[in-house]
């Protein structure tokens, strides 16, 4: 049974369109990736999601509740954990904590004890009572997860929740995700990290352009591009002509594909074989030409192989393709109210 | 260690009355504002010394002002202590949607947005009970100030109509104030508008020189500005026994009396409110 469902959404931004028909159906208890790259649309779908913008057209539900119809109710929900990290400097850790659950109207015993379950689950004892204003990226994201997290929502959404922060801090949160997830919360994080949503995701979709063009479980949609992917070199270094060479070898073995040579790696090749015995028909031909396999590395497809399948380009290249282009001033001042 | 329960809680929906969610939320996010003021006194450090300077060294350069020139033979530095008290608050409560414009600017409203808020007015009602607690402290330091000077005190029955007269002012002004704080696009844009509004105002009105002093024109604007409004009946209750239904201000359009006074900045405070309104509406719906 699905949690939260987002329904052909529409949103744009003057002439510039943010969401074309991003539909997304998350299983409830699922720890659900919202991978792509910046401009995909995915903190303007989250954004509408946690009822701070309303789209042009489309439905939002969550636990059977229309979104728009009710938006106190699914803010009651819902934990919300934004980008952009808005925190007050002037307030101690635990006073801003303090603030959240009242907005939340916890009752004020409740509130105190479930703040000092938080503190004391993402060890914040040390600095909790120090001003915001002192904080790390670290510090302040734990702090806003765990505002999040106060009034424990049936489902948590956090746009980009790791981005730019230490190996400790991302550490920390990562293990209380999958915790909140083995304990039954639905969790939808955005991210453009592969690796996060890799090594966190149950289920996960794509999105590019506003729209997704990729869904279901990561290893499943690993596992349906097929195929290895391999790394070859028959010297150290290499040089062009050689590559080349290897390359008219290879081109003809059957169930050879998508050879490229990579120069930044010392013109090793990348390629993608079809199962175990094309390694040793790639061998042979390479021994019958007289050639040594200096070093050969096998993987399976990884989540960039994914993207790259379903987008033609990698994600790197499509962050590159889009840092120039935003405008940081335009789009604050759409998050502004 | 047993891990504590991070989960999920579905018995967390309503804990009490819509009033009580209310009262909640409206005193946690004015106990924010006035905790940023105790950790940053400097507005109000700076909200009583403004006024307390304007005090001493415009009573000082008038003080041998020609006798017969104020109305009553008063003295010019209990003339100016009305003007000086209902400055104060103005600027106080001028500066009410500062704080809400920084919260826009910084995504800080963003958090409160998409907490299940029983009534997003909390958000307001926070900021006009910090501002108004706050104008009416400042004001209340400069009347001490003021009568330490020996400018005078007003009677119990003054002092009310002192506190009522302000009230009535800080209201009106913080709504304004609010209003622009989300019409305009950042604060610098309202810090301009603050800026320029502030000191016209005082010199347009009858805080510095009574209307008799004034060229027809400026007569008329001082008679219009609402500042003088207040000023007069606070300048009446330090004057001597209260009478709302004498006539305070001979205004190029007829006589003014205490009561009207009232009147017109109550109906002023009605109009803005119900101006800013839909504006808020829109931006905290």
């Amino acid at each position: 049974m699905s949690l939260l469902e987002l329904d052909q959404l529409e949103k744009s931004y003057g002439t510039v369109s943010a969401l074309s028909g991003l539909s997304l159906s998350v299983p409830s208890g699922c720890l659900y990736g919202l991978l792509g790259p910046n401009g995909a649309g995915k903190t303007t779908a989250l954004r509408i999601l946690a009822t701070l913008l309303a789209p042009d057209q489309g439905r939002v539900v969550v636990a059977g509740v229309d979104a728009l119809q009710e938006p106190r109710t699914v803010r009651q929900l819902m934990g919300y954990v934004a980008q952009e990290v808005a925190i007050d400097k002037i307030l101690t850790g635990r006073e801003l904590l303090a603030l959240q659950g009242d907005l939340y109207h916890l009752p004020r015993q409740d509130r105190n004890h479930r703040i000092d379950q938080l503190v004391d689950r993402m060890s914040m004892g040390d600095w909790i009572d120090r001003r915001c204003g002192t904080y790390s990226g670290g510090m302040r994201r734990r702090l806003d997860l765990a505002s999040g997290l106060l009034h424990q929502p049936q489902l948590l959404v956090l746009d980009e929740p790791t981005v730019g922060l230490d190996i400790e801090s991302r550490a920390v949160i990562w293990e209380v995700l999958r915790d909140l997830r083995d304990q039954g919360t639905t969790i939808l994080l955005s991210s453009h990290y592969l690796e996060e949503v890799e090594a966190l995701a149950d289920r996960m979709a794509i999105i590019d352009a506003g729209h997704v063009i990729a869904e279901g479980a990561p290893e499943a949609l690993k596992r349906e591009l097929g195929g290895d992917r391999v790394t070859l070199r028959v010297r150290e270094f290499s040089d062009q002509p050689e590559a080349e060479r290897v390359r008219q070898l290879l081109e003809v073995v059957d169930g050879v594909r998508r050879i490229v040579i990579n120069r930044a790696q010392g013109y090793s090749l990348n390629l993608v074989v079809d199962g175990e015995h094309v390694l040793s028909a790639l061998k042979q031909r390479l021994a019958s030409e007289a050639f040594e396999v200096f070093s050969l590395s096998q993987s399976r497809p990884s989540l960039d192989d994914v993207y790259l399948q379903a987008t033609g380009r990698t994600l790197m290249d499509a962050e590159l393709a889009v840092a120039g282009q935003r405008d940081p001033k335009q789009e604050r001042r759409q998050s502004m109210r | 260690m047993t891990s504590p329960a991070l989960g999920t809680n579905p018995s967390n929906s309503d804990n009490g009355s819509a009033i009580a969610e209310l009262l909640q939320e409206t005193f946690a996010l004015t106990r924010r504002l006035f905790l940023q003021l105790q950790r940053r006194p400097s507005t109000l450090v700076a909200g009583v010394l403004q006024p307390l300077i304007w005090l001493v060294l415009f009573g000082a350069l008038f003080s041998r002002a020609p006798e017969g020139l104020l109305p009553g033979g008063m003295s010019y530095g209990r003339f100016l202590g009305a003007g000086v008290i209902v400055f104060t608050a103005f600027s106080a409560a001028l500066n009410a949607g500062l704080p809400v414009m920084f919260d826009r600017e910084f995504g800080f409203l963003n958090r409160l947005l998409v907490a299940p808020l029983r009534s997003r007015s909390s958000i307001v009602l926070a900021s006009v009970i910090y501002i108004t607690t706050l104008s009416l402290v400042q004001s209340l330091a400069i009347m001490l100030t003021a009568s330490l000077l020996g400018y005078g005190w007003p009677g119990a029955a003054g002092l009310l109509l002192v506190m009522v007269t302000l009230l009535l002012l800080v209201f009106a002004v913080t709504a304004l104030s609010l209003g622009l704080a989300f019409a305009l696009p950042g604060h610098i844009e309202l810090i301009a508008v603050i800026f320029v509004a502030n000191l016209p105002l005082l010199f347009a009105s009858t805080a510095l020189a009574p209307l008799s002093f004034m060229p027809p024109w400026l007569g008329w604007l001082a008679s219009l500005n609402p500042l003088t409004f207040a000023i007069e009946p606070i300048r009446a209750a330090y004057a001597g026994p209260l009478d709302l239904s004498s006539v305070l201000l001979e205004a190029p359009y007829g006589s003014v009396t205490g009561t009207t006074c009232l009147l017109v900045l109550t109906l002023l405070t009605a109009a803005l409110f119900l101006l800013i309104r839909p504006l808020l509406n829109r931006k905290l719906a």
